[in-house]
């Protein structure tokens, strides 16, 4: 992986981007309605796959902004690219 | 086993060296044993040895899915040290290092441990700050470190740029004498060759593919070799945590990433020493052979591929060469990845689960070489009497509910 698509920008050497980690956490807005375990959930357990992995990217010396990337963490191939709020995309099933 | 010592090498030198006979035996393996270890890398082999040695338990299996230390074991830049911050850390990895000092003479196996210092630099207040509260904290621990102000420093390893005027001038420098390097493949054939001695089964080329499980407890795996029962299965894949757990249906807090190495064409003896910089990322030793051995910081994203992107390398190589003006001229030779099994608080799990029978040694990350020998001598203990040694007892899957962590982010000297 030399090169990363940035949906707003095209595609661009791998050293203008940061990585945000998995993609889709969704943060339970009252955490006081949380038990320990399913805290302990939110802050640290991922998924951590060998194959495809939604994650997120930040173009961070670009256009300043968050998208989100499909790839195969086992070739570093990145499958498809999306802004936020779309959809993950059809490639992984 | 024929002991290795100076009377068998000359009598083998008079057959030409033809009588030697094999480390350890490649057995098929047998449908069941008393417990099996995933996973022949150090900790794995270690543990296997420990379960024969300390508790009797000889009838094991380490199954590896490629070759003995064809993992992070054998891609490591293999510093070895333990002035880590806290109680919990310091007594885990000094456990180790106690056993590191007569590991060649315990295994009758050279692993080439060589106690050659290991000095962490400081480039800003607090750097300055925060390896001094280490040091302190080491002390009071009883382990050694030594702080070296500038000037130190240069007297210690003079071949360090101490310009003020670079990017990350050098400020001072914690130095632990007793730490030092070893030979990688070494510790991995080392206990290998002691453990099959006392009966283990070290059988490569074998892929856990599948964990059986009945009524919430273990009772074999599924591999590339055919069913293998036990009672016992210790996990200890290292990079590869995640996706053997998930075969028994358990999350970790691990996240995998590649963590890159180079080494320099040789050179004549000039680096003495280690010398490690958390704030710039580098950390580079010479071997034996005379390579400056390099490494850097883990690339930033998850992956399996074992093999990172360019421009990691080229960064550490960026501070390599302010460290070090002279090196700018070295070639280099080789370059590697390996996957790192990273924990949010920079520190191992060793490990009970959910599950009766199934246990987990990982999370090293950046960081578990030098703890090779006391991990497994802890996790065998975890094993044999299915509970925790009290020196890893902290280390359980229980912290992250608990809040109980043990954060090392400052001494594991790799970001993450
Ligand atoms: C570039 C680099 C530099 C490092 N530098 C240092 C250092 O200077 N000092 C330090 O202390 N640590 C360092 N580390 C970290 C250290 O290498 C590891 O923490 C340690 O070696 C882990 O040992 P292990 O036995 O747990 O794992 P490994 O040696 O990775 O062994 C795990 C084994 O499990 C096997 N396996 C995986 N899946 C399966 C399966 N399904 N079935 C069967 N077998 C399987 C793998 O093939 C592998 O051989 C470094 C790591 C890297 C990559
Ligand atoms: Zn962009």
């Amino acid at each position: 992986m030399l090169t990363i698509p940035c949906p707003w920008c095209g595609e661009r050497d791998v050293h203008e981007f940061r990585s945000g980690g998995e993609a889709h956490l969704k943060r339970e807005s009252r955490t006081d309605n949380l038990s320990d375990a399913e805290w302990a959930d939110f802050l640290f357990l991922r998924a951590n796959p060998k194959g495809e992995h939604a994650e997120r990217w930040y173009h961070v010396h670009g256009c300043r902004r968050w998208f989100n990337a499909v790839r195969n963490t086992h070739t570093d191939t990145i499958l498809a690219v999306y802004k936020p709020g779309e959809a993950k995309s059809e490639v992984s099933q | 086993m024929r002991r290795y010592s100076i009377l068998a090498l000359a009598r083998n030198a008079l057959g030409y060296h033809e009588g030697w006979e094999r480390a350890w035996r490649a057995p098929e393996p047998k449908p069941e044993y008393d417990a099996i270890i995933v996973g022949g890398g150090g900790h794995g082999l270690a543990t296997a040895y420990y379960l024969a040695k300390e508790h009797g338990i000889t009838n094991v299996a380490v199954l590896e899915k490629g070759w003995l230390g064809g993992g992070n074991t054998g891609r490591n830049t293999t510093i070895v040290r333990s002035n880590y911050l806290w109680d919990e850390s310091a007594a885990l990895y000094e456990h180790s290092l106690k056993i590191w000092e007569g590991l060649s003479q315990e295994l009758n196996y050279n692993v080439m441990f060589s106690q050659r210092g290991v000095m962490n630099l400081a480039h800003n207040l607090h750097d300055l700050r925060e390896l001094k509260r280490r040091a302190h904290a080491n002390r009071l621990n009883g382990i050694d470190c030594d702080f070296l102000s500038r000037e130190q420093v240069g007297e210690y390893c003079p071949l360090i740029n101490l310009s003020p005027d670079i990017r990350h001038p050098v400020l001072g420098a914690t130095l632990q004498r007793r730490g030092g390097v070893a030979r990688h493949d070494a510790v991995a054939w080392g206990f290998a060759r002691a453990a099959d001695a006392r009966g283990v089964d070290i059988i490569q080329n074998c892929e856990v593919t599948g964990i059986l499980r009945e009524g919430g407890r273990v009772t074999g795996v599924e591999t590339s070799r055919g069913t293998i029962r036990a009672k016992k299965i210790g996990l200890v894949t290292a990079g590869h945590s995640s996706v053997l757990a998930g075969m028994a249906g358990i999350r970790l807090p691990v996240e995998s990433h590649p963590l890159q190495a180079l080494v320099s064409e040789p050179v004549k003896p000039i680096l003495d020493t280690v010398v490690m910089s958390n704030t710039v990322h580098a950390y580079v030793s010479q071997s034996d052979k005379g390579e400056m051995v390099i490494g850097a910081g883990i690339d930033p994203y998850v992956s399996y591929s074992q093999r990172g992107g360019f421009n990691v390398v080229q960064d550490t190589l960026h501070a390599i060469v302010e460290m070090f003006p002279m090196f700018s001229r070295l070639r280099m030779l080789r370059q590697w990845g390996g996957i790192v099994d990273t924990c949010p608080d920079a520190s191992p799990i060793l490990s009970k689960t959910p599950i009766e029978g199934l246990y987990i040694n990982c999370g090293w990350g950046t960081g578990g070489f030098k703890a090779t020998p006391g991990s497994g001598h802890v996790f065998a203990h975890t094993i044999a009497r299915d509970e925790p040694h009290p020196l890893n007892a902290p280390f359980s899957l229980e912290r992250f509910t608990t809040g109980r962590l043990v954060d090392e982010h400052g001494a594991a000297a790799v970001a993450h």
